[in-house]
């Protein structure tokens, strides 16, 4: 395979997520260039950058959903193979077909396949952690409807309540706030600093910059390379924002940004 | 006579064995793949495998034997149909051709090859390639007690097989990405369908036929799709539907021999399961045509019924045709458009629900509150007595 970067240094055992070196490519154009990203435990990050900068793809590349073409990643200093167990994964929300036949249980089950496996039949247990996970996104009434009866913001619950029921130690979702409304918002970024507040880390592609200050304490910035990474209050400058977004925000606009933060 | 009877039923009781079982395994089978959205490729894969079977038939022949051995035929047809499959994820992989489009070259090249290459045995060797050709559309004439054991022990074994792995084939289905990060090895699940797929066909090809295996494939789940909303429920459903049609038309089959005996049994069985979809497309409660008409002509009646209400509240008179029918009918008003005291109480409660949620709308605090209602019922389904106590003291200080 092709080695684009070298790195002899062992990737950080403390981090739950390190990258080294990651390349990914749909075709002949990078849309990730050498890569380096170390998430600091128990934080909760968010990665930004324009569309189509790869910040799907990375998440989806560190966790083996697309191949790499070079780059390491490790889940709590060891390999991925290994500590698989340890994360949970929300994919964009818009990924699947809403209309598939399943209730809303049966989805937030599918987050318990690692532990039931192939055959073994669903126990009491098991619906009950299923029922928690879904109390804890306010979704406990839903249970049994249809999900193609759900609002944008209810699939995201439900995605939410999956990932939930993993009960992961990292979780990686893609876009949780994209198309949901305000209620569903709140709901979850709540969720996702309780999470953090239990010393699970959460990272989130993420969209909109005039939440980031407020939501997140870390920031890893990509535009097909890495523009910049580490807190909130270092990394979410105007300098990086103009090297990430390029001319399509001006300074006034970063400013407002930054300070949106700043109570 | 009386020996022939018992013939008769033995040789029927096999068929309906055989095509039964079958049918369960190809209803399992089907359903992943319809699941997956990848139903078309099951076509496919049962139409690539024409030239492997003329092919067996021809080494068979040149080997200095009949050519007839159903073994050597099933090989060979099993070897071009992965070949064929091997082809449409070639295409597909490599030129960025779409699925379908890939599905349709492969099909069509490969089934063109497998017809010339039946024309010239047919041309060569005449009268030994009887059979050869019921291939295609299927036959229970020549049923043998062999013949039934081996269709039945690769249909079981098809069953087991997509019984172990149905819970992560609804995943990948589901959400491939989820099924990925999970670490589950999707492509390996989408080789275990297409396995599938292909033993189906295989086994099937005396039964059914080639041609229109697709059908006993297809058919049942999206049968059992119209009465299930769940994945879990359309699996086992998929299996019955299937079942009965290859059951059913082993007995349709020994039925119409007298009038036609020739009938090939791929066509019964076809026409056996379009039979279960249409009478399902119409009376399947979760997506049949009635129960969806009902539950409109429902949710109508119930629009109406509140937009009467709120207008008989507000002292307007019913104009509507429909709604002055519906709410005289129930008794909110007579005859002559007068209210009712029952009109009268459900009108004033319908008012009461209608400034209760113009509070809640208008307070972004109870958002989450307020996506528990559906927008049109009582809200004493979706709030307690309590909450709803509460929101008419909140509303008493806010007037």
């Amino acid at each position: 395979m092709l080695r684009l970067h070298q790195n002899d240094q062992p990737l950080d055992p403390q981090s739950p997520l390190a990258i080294r070196g990651l390349s990914v490519s749909y075709g002949e154009k990078p849309a990730l260039f050498s890569v380096d990203l170390t998430v600091a435990p128990r934080s909760m990050t968010a990665i930004i950058g324009p569309n189509g900068a790869g910040k799907s793809t990375l998440l989806k590349a560190a966790l083996g959903v697309v191949p790499r073409l070079s780059g390491q990643v490790s889940i709590f200093g060891r390999a991925l193979a290994s500590e698989r167990h340890r994360i949970a994964y929300v994919p964009q929300r818009a990924s699947v077909d809403w209309d598939f036949p399943a209730n809303v249980r049966d989805v937030v089950l599918m987050g318990l396949y690692g532990k039931i496996g192939l055959l073994r039949r669903i126990r009491r247990d098991d619906q009950a952690i299923a029922e928690d996970a879904l109390a804890r996104v306010g979704m406990q009434d839903f249970a049994h409807r249809q999900i193609g009866q759900l609002s944008g913001g209810q699939q995201q619950r439900v995605f939410l309540a999956r990932s939930l029921a993993q009960n992961a130690d990292l979780y990686l979702l893609d876009e949780p706030f994209a198309g949901v409304d305000a209620a569903t918002e709140a709901a979850i970024i709540s969720v996702l600093k309780k999470l953090k507040d239990e010393g699970k880390t959460v990272v989130a592609v993420h969209h909109d910059l005039s939440t980031v200050t407020a939501y997140f304490d870390h920031v890893a910035m990509i535009n097909t390379r890495l523009i910049a990474e580490g807190p909130v209050a270092q990394a979410f400058t105007t300098a990086h924002l103009q090297e990430a977004y390029g001319g399509r925000l001006a300074t006034a606009q970063i400013d407002r940004l930054r300070e949106a933060g700043h109570y | 006579m009386g020996i022939m009877a018992f013939t008769l039923t033995y040789n029927v009781a096999l068929v309906m064995f055989g095509a039964g079982v079958l049918g369960v395994a190809a209803g399992v089978t089907g359903t992943f793949m319809f699941l997956r959205k990848r139903a078309l490729l099951s076509d496919a894969i049962s139409h690539a495998t024409l030239p492997g079977l003329c092919g067996g038939f021809m080494l068979m022949v040149a080997l200095g034997g009949t050519g007839r051995a159903l073994e050597g035929l099933l090989l060979g047809s099993a070897i071009s149909a992965a070949l064929g499959l091997l082809a449409v994820n070639f295409l597909k992989s490599r030129t960025r051709l779409s699925e379908d489009a890939a599905i349709g070259a492969v099909l069509s090249s490969f089934f063109g090859l497998g017809v010339v290459m039946l024309t010239l045995i047919q041309n060569m060797s005449a009268g030994r390639q009887a059979g050869l050709d019921q291939l295609l559309l299927g036959s229970t004439a020549a049923m043998l007690r062999e013949d039934a054991e081996m269709i039945a022990i690769g249909a079981a074994l098809v069953f087991m097989v997509g019984l172990v792995l149905h819970r992560a084939m609804t995943l990948t289905a589901f959400d491939e990405n989820f099924a990925r990060a999970l670490g589950l090895n999707v492509p390996l699940i989408d080789a275990a369908a297409m396995a599938l797929v292909l033993a189906v066909t295989v086994a099937g090809l005396k039964i059914v036929g080639l041609i229109l295996i697709v059908a006993l494939l297809i058919i049942p789940p999206v049968t059992a799709r119209l009465w299930s909303n769940r994945a879990a429920y359309i699996w086992p459903i998929a299996g019955a539907i299937g079942g009965a049609s290859g059951g059913a038309s082993g007995l349709i089959g020994a039925g119409l021999s007298s009038l036609a005996p020739d009938l090939p049994t791929g066509a019964i069985i076809v026409l056996v399961a379009a039979g279960f979809f249409l009478i399902s497309l119409l009376v399947a409660p979760a997506r049949g045509v009635l129960a969806s008409a009902m539950r409109h002509r429902k949710f109508q009646r119930r629009v109406h019924r509140r937009q009467g209400l709120l207008a008989l509240a507000q002292g307007y008179r019913i104009l509507e045709p429909y709604t002055r029918k519906l709410l005289q009918r129930e008794g909110y008003v007579r005859a002559d458009g007068v209210m009712t005291e029952r009109g009268q109480s459900a009108a004033t409660a319908a008012q009461r629900d209608e400034a209760r949620l113009a509070y809640l709308r208008s307070k972004p605090d109870y958002a989450e509150f307020l996506s528990r209602h559906d927008g049109l019922s009582d809200l004493s389904r979706a709030f307690t007595r309590d909450e709803l106590a509460h929101i008419d003291i909140r509303l008493e200080d806010a007037s």
